[in-house]
């Protein structure tokens, strides 16, 4: 409608989005774009399911509107499917193959769907299933998995990803900056260049 | 200038940084939080900056600060402002010297509070300005002209934004940093600052008197614009004139509103120049209800006809529906779009190693059929485990306890309430209890940091907002001093000494307190403290399913066994649990 390219970022809370987020939004000032976005802070983060909307030339208000998002990024599988309605019908997921059941599953005997059903679900949208926590390991650290999942994403975000590579290197702290450099190519290797 | 990507919150902190503020305090409160945690992180301060104990004693120090001159910014969410809604009412009387904003953030949808008031009512009902920013540029911007305004009518400013600002990100445009230098003097003038019957009366008048110059004002800074094209209008506030400017059709005008008081006047000819009107924003029908005495004969379309809704938050979907609804948009351009049925609910859950769920459980073992008032903080996620059976505003566990207590029911009353609860507003409570004979035990869930908000330090904490050190209050000494006779403190980590001080208060009567005490798992964490993760046996497991019950995250259970993931933090409470002794310390076995 306005042209912003929309990301919503989630997961649970405590995995990184937020980093994820800011990588992004200081992509978009190097570029001299406008940026919007909107995050889930307080209580609701102990835990829980969380979201980060990204906006790249948005102009108006922060929030994404279901059925608009052109790209959803999940750290964790059943986190992508609860989100995926907010995919239009051409958009595009970037997940971690990770599944962590929340507690209510254990406590409250509910029902959950398996890992195949759930990437069998996500399959309706243009997939890059990836296994960020192996990689990011191997590039040297496990908490650099936010990076490795934005280099997947890379692909199929409107910004250079001589941009990104420099936000990264920007925003995460300055001893890390070596693993998550190589995150970054790791991650990107890992989604295709597409 | 300088563009940064900025959270709602560090934008506002900045924008009085640029304004060379000199005194800044105020309570935690989501999502308010983050404006005082940035200018306390800030490495050089010209400020003074402090986190007080509650929001009317921090309002109650900024206004002084500012009667002697000086600029003060008080932060709070919306609900904090009924704390402090005392001394608001009457400084709008005594007015101020140095500008004082009074930043109130509003949350529509509840998502981190226990109700969707509106701050504008409370400017309204004290006669003070009120700023509603509609983004986070603009949430910057205003702040600086909530100081001048401040000071040119000697009046405090309240700033509102909702947490879709404070929470919100942005490409902000920034000015220069300006160091607070106005040193404070206070000068005596008993007519402005003793509100004895005689001065009031007169103090009141003068409030009066501001008002249509302040409402003229605040449209010719722009807060409050108009754009006519055409013979239908949108009205719309806050956050919600950014969905709409997003949606709005060709040939239909728009009016931004920024501040209030509205300008009746000014407003009214708008209106009257178009065919209809529809008013679009979040909570209160602030806007609406001004726009609806000056309409005349002009249909007005808003909450009050059923257009729009009173509760929750708006988002760009809610608006364009309300839009079509009421004839200013022909086609919704968003296709409903329906989330995936029946997937297991992701709510937010006490940490892996939380202190709070030892004393939970302890209290469970203890008193089965109690009834539990409880307190804000991480711990109302009690909820979850059965143990919370009120929580109504900071501070009224324990009063809610010796109602409860008084009321004729027989069954035991077990509240719970953070430190940091406690110190705001529990302790008048306590003394109540004691003075009044209640019957009642009172756990104080005692962590040392406001930890739901951010981890703020508090005075149990030993630690000032900027990092000095300082004594820490006694909560021993403090219950004691309220006439307690029974003060336990334990672990909240040793579920036999928990178990065993709780059954000793179920024995006695009058009010008896434990105060449950260990570090919050995540302050821990920061801190480096590693206690060695646990691990289930197994062949010991029966899968009998009681540590599952306790509800911990790290806890799972698959193929009929136990299973601790790293989640884990090794509190142990799990292991003293097992009925089996199957819960074992990892590499020990």
């Amino acid at each position: 409608m306005t042209g912003s390219y929309d990301i919503l970022i989630v997961g649970i809370g405590g995995q990184g989005t937020i980093l994820a987020s800011n990588i992004l939004g200081e992509s978009c000032l190097i570029e001299g774009r406008q940026v919007r976005g909107a995050e889930t802070h307080g209580m609701a983060q102990r835990g829980g399911s969380v979201e980060s909307h990204i906006r790249i030339d948005g102009q108006y208000g922060p929030l994404i509107t279901p059925g608009q998002a052109d790209l959803l990024i999940s750290f964790d599988l059943l986190e992508a499917l609860r989100y995926s309605h907010f995919l239009k019908k051409d958009g595009k997921i970037v997940v971690n193959r990770h599944l962590v059941l929340p507690t209510s599953v254990y406590t409250q005997k509910l029902a959950a769907p398996t890992e195949e059903e759930i990437i069998a679900a996500l399959k309706n949208h243009a997939l890059c299933l990836l296994d960020a926590d192996r990689i990011a390991t191997e590039a040297g650290s496990p908490l650099s998995q936010n990076v490795v999942m934005l280099g997947a994403a890379s692909k199929w975000i409107p910004l250079k990803p001589e941009t990104l590579l420099e936000s990264v290197k920007r925003l995460v702290p300055k001893k890390t900056i070596e693993i998550n450099a190589k995150a970054f190519g790791m991650g990107r290797a890992a989604g295709g260049k597409n | 200038m300088e563009r940064k990507y900025l959270l709602g919150n560090e934008a506002i902190a900045h924008a009085c940084l640029e304004s060379g503020v000199d005194f800044v305090c105020g309570y935690p409160g989501t999502p308010s939080s983050e404006v005082i945690d940035t200018l306390r992180a800030q490495p050089e301060r010209s400020y003074y900056l402090e986190w007080s104990v509650n929001e009317k004693v921090a309002l109650e120090n900024a206004l002084a600060a500012a009667w002697c001159g000086v600029r003060a910014l008080c932060t709070m969410k919306h609900v904090g402002l009924n704390v402090a809604a005392d001394p608001l009412m009457t400084s709008a009387y005594t007015g101020v010297t140095g500008g004082v904003v009074i930043m109130s953030a509003d949350d529509p949808f509840a998502h981190s509070s226990q109700n969707e008031q509106d701050t504008r009512c409370y400017a309204h009902f004290a006669r003070v300005p009120c700023l509603d920013p509609g983004s986070v540029q603009e949430a910057h911007d205003m702040i600086r002209s909530a100081f001048e305004l401040s000071e040119e009518f000697g009046l405090l400013v309240i700033f509102r934004p909702t947490t879709r600002i404070c929470h919100s990100k942005g490409d902000v445009e920034l000015g220069p940093v300006v160091a607070g230098s106005r040193k404070g003097e206070f000068h005596k003038d008993p007519r402005q600052y003793v509100v004895i019957p005689a001065h009031t009366r007169v103090l009141h008048k003068k409030l009066n008197e501001k008002q249509p110059a302040i409402r003229k004002r605040l449209v010719e800074k722009g807060f409050n614009r108009y754009e006519i094209r055409g013979k239908m209008a949108i009205i719309a506030s806050g956050i919600a004139s950014s969905y709409v400017q997003e949606l709005l059709p060709e040939g239909v005008s728009f009016m931004k509103i920024g501040a209030y008081p509205l300008d009746e006047e000014w407003l009214g000819e708008f209106v009257r120049k178009h065919e209809k009107v529809l008013v679009i924003e979040e909570l209160a029908p602030e806007v609406e209800e001004t726009v609806r005495q000056v309409a005349g004969g002009v249909p007005v379309f808003g909450k009050k006809n059923g257009y729009a809704p009173y509760e929750g938050e708006l988002s760009p979907a809610a608006v364009a529906m309300i839009m079509e609804k009421a004839g200013f948009l022909k086609k919704n351009p968003f296709v409903p779009s329906v989330p995936v049925q029946n997937l297991p609910v992701r709510p937010p859950i006490l940490c892996a190693g939380c202190l709070h769920r030892g004393a939970f459980y302890a209290i469970r073992k203890v008193f089965k059929d109690a009834i539990y008032p409880s307190d804000i903080g991480c711990y109302t996620l009690g909820l979850q485990l059965g143990v919370v059976d009120t929580t109504i505003c900071m501070g009224a566990s324990i009063t809610v306890a010796s109602g409860i207590a008084h009321s004729g029911e027989t069954r035991d009353v077990v509240c719970t309430i953070g430190d940091s609860t406690f110190l705001h507003t529990g302790i008048q409570g306590l003394m109540n209890a004691v003075y009044n004979g209640a019957n009642m035990t009172v756990v104080i869930l005692d962590n040392r940091i406001t930890a739901m908000t951010g981890h703020q330090p508090n005075p149990n904490t030993g630690l000032t907002a900027c990092g000095v050190e300082t004594p820490p209050v006694s909560l021993d000494a403090v219950c004691r001093a309220c006439g307690v006779r029974f003060v336990e403190t334990v672990d909240s980590y040793d579920l036999t000494d928990m178990v065993n001080v709780l059954q000793e208060a179920k024995k006695r009567t009058g009010v008896k307190v434990i105060i449950a005490r260990q570090m919050c798992v995540i302050s821990a964490r920061r801190a480096g403290v590693k206690r060695g993760r646990y691990t289930v046996d197994p062949d010991a497991c029966t899968g009998c399913g009681t540590c599952v019950r306790f509800g911990c995250p790290a806890i799972e259970f698959a193929d009929e066994k136990a299973r601790i993931n790293e989640l884990c933090s090794g509190c142990a409470v799990c292991a003293q649990l097992c009925p089996v002794g199957a819960i074992i310390r990892e590499g020990k076995k």
